[in-house]
């Protein structure tokens, strides 16, 4: 019996395990709700205003974009930062890390493994942050709509602000989409990251149907 | 040392200026190394852009005291850089909070922000954090030997640690500069100050696309904004230093601008022509030549 609960994919590291006080007593340790937060996110309050109007602004013309490709569609964003794109002039610049970046482009496919690795990603990514579906995939699974191994609804597991069609979008469609995207940021209905977290159960639900092997916090700070 | 209301506006007016400076030429120089490749660059405006979004992002993070403390420590390294360096050779108005000893502070306010910065990062608990300020730190103690060699020449050059002192003694015609007056201090601080604006080929600290982003990996909305503006200051101000040391100091608002720009834009320019060197490399490099000049300096300016 004990043998069946056990979770098969749970990393060595996040087993529950003993440790030796320095007084001797023996400690239970369980690193999934030791070590990280099982804290719930709180949707952040939505103002309005032209104090909000400025800032709203200020973030459609500074796009930080989290340097991580996806799928296919990935090859589509280098061409973006050379002379013939060049899309610093839009104020959109590449940021290595999640934390510094507000924008999340999931490029293409998203196979189960990127799933979870994208999941990760945009949940440490500060509020409000937007997602571009770039491609086909990322709407109905395009040509891999059969695939064993991949996704076809990108917004049944992450909110998506904006979706550019194509298969593959050109550099010139990907510039087009993030101007749509400031248009809806400047609009003010930039907020899918509150959405995102009204219905995390919805979500939840649905990447754990996909991810097998969940050996992470529900919710990755 | 005047400590009256009048001279703290005056030192916030002149903070408000290289700040602001500073932003526009982080954005001047991003153009300038656009247009080597081709590209047009990001607007001008960008950086307050930047810094105003950067505000406006949530954070519900919290990873300790240090955590929070680290970048106003930064802060804390630039701000102390520019109070106690005067701006205008012979102003009173515009001279901060200098006294005699002013350029042993600098040099110790040079590494405190490092210091507090790294205390902060390494709270976050990234090991990409931990690793950058491993880096950071030995690139920065290699460049402390040069720098620190061409101040001695210079002090023992001019018999003061004073800033003033040192800016007076080069008025009078561009010949009085000190790289004119003592070439090899000035090469060899000159090459120290690659170092100590880390830009390309020494950036591999806080370069995007090495470890990500190095130290700050874990900063993010408003602890980012602190950072940046840091940076901003600490530009203009690493520029002011090795302008007032070896360029002879600025006279106007108008030729401090013009001769920080210039200084800031000889890493730029060293920058885009070189590739970034690895750590150990630039460890070594700034403990070979720079060191071997900076000794002789200052035995020449010992014994000649």
């Amino acid at each position: 019996m004990e043998e069946e609960k056990k979770d098969k994919f749970l990393a060595p590291e996040n087993e529950i395990r003993q440790v030796a006080a320095p007084d001797g007593s023996i400690i239970e340790v369980n690193p999934l709700e030791d070590y990280f937060t099982q804290d719930r996110p709180k949707p952040y309050k939505v103002r309005k205003g032209p104090v909000e109007d400025f800032l709203n602004w200020a973030r459609a013309e500074s796009l930080w974009v989290l340097g991580f490709g996806t799928g296919c569609g990935s090859i589509e964003i280098p061409p973006l930062v050379t002379p013939r794109f060049d899309m610093f002039r839009f104020g959109i610049q590449m940021r290595a890390t999640p934390r510094q970046s507000n924008v999340f482009v999931i490029s293409g496919y998203l196979s189960v493994k990127t799933l979870k690795r994208a999941i990760r990603a945009y949940e440490q990514m500060p509020s409000p942050k937007y997602i571009v579906g770039l491609g086909s995939c990322t709407i109905n699974g395009g040509m891999y709509y059969d695939s064993y191994n991949t996704i076809n609804r990108l917004d049944h597991y992450l909110p998506v602000d904006a979706y550019i069609a194509g298969c593959m979008p050109r550099p010139e469609a990907l510039l087009h989409g993030f101007e749509g995207l400031k248009k809806i940021i400047k609009a003010g209905k930039g907020h899918k990251a509150n959405e995102y977290i009204e219905n995390l159960d919805w979500y939840k639900a649905n990447q754990k149907k996909i991810i097998k092997d969940w050996n992470m916090p529900d919710y990755n700070w | 040392m005047d400590y009256s209301i009048e001279k703290f506006l005056w030192s916030l007016l002149g903070l408000f200026i290289v700040l602001n400076w500073g932003f526009l030429m982080a954005s001047t120089m991003r153009r300038v190394g656009a247009r080597l490749a081709g590209r047009i660059g990001v607007p001008m405006y960008q950086p307050w852009i930047d810094l105003v979004k950067m505000i406006s992002l949530k954070t519900y993070l919290s990873h300790g005291v240090m955590y929070y403390i680290g970048p106003v420590f930064r802060l804390v390294g630039g701000i102390g850089m520019f109070l106690f360096m005067p701006i205008l050779v012979g102003s009173e108005i515009w001279s901060n909070y200098s006294f005699s000893g002013d350029l042993i502070l600098l040099l110790y306010f040079q590494s405190f922000g490092m210091l507090g910065m790294a205390m902060g990062a390494s709270d976050s608990g990234s090991p990409h954090a931990a690793i950058g300020i491993s880096r950071g730190l030995s690139q920065f103690a290699a460049v402390e030997v040069p720098m620190t060699l061409a101040v001695i020449a210079i002090a023992i050059q001019h018999q003061t640690f004073s800033f003033e002192s040192i800016m007076q003694a080069q008025q009078g015609g561009i010949l009085n500069w000190t790289i004119f007056t003592n070439p090899l201090a000035s090469i060899a601080g000159m090459l120290a100050m690659l170092g100590a604006m880390s830009h390309s080929p020494f950036n591999l600290v806080k370069a995007p696309n090495e470890i990500p982003i190095g130290p700050p990996t874990e900063y993010h909305s408003s602890f980012l904004s602190v950072l940046r503006t840091n940076s901003a200051i600490i530009h203009v101000v690493e520029a002011a230093l090795f302008m007032n040391l070896f360029f002879g100091g600025a006279d106007t608002w108008f030729m401090y601008i013009i001769k920080t720009f210039f200084v800031y834009f000889i890493s730029v320019f060293v920058g885009t022509v070189f590739p970034r060197f690895k750590i150990e490399d630039s460890v070594r490099w700034f403990l070979k030549w720079p060191t071997l000049i900076g000794i002789i300096a200052v035995l020449v300016a010992a014994y000649w």
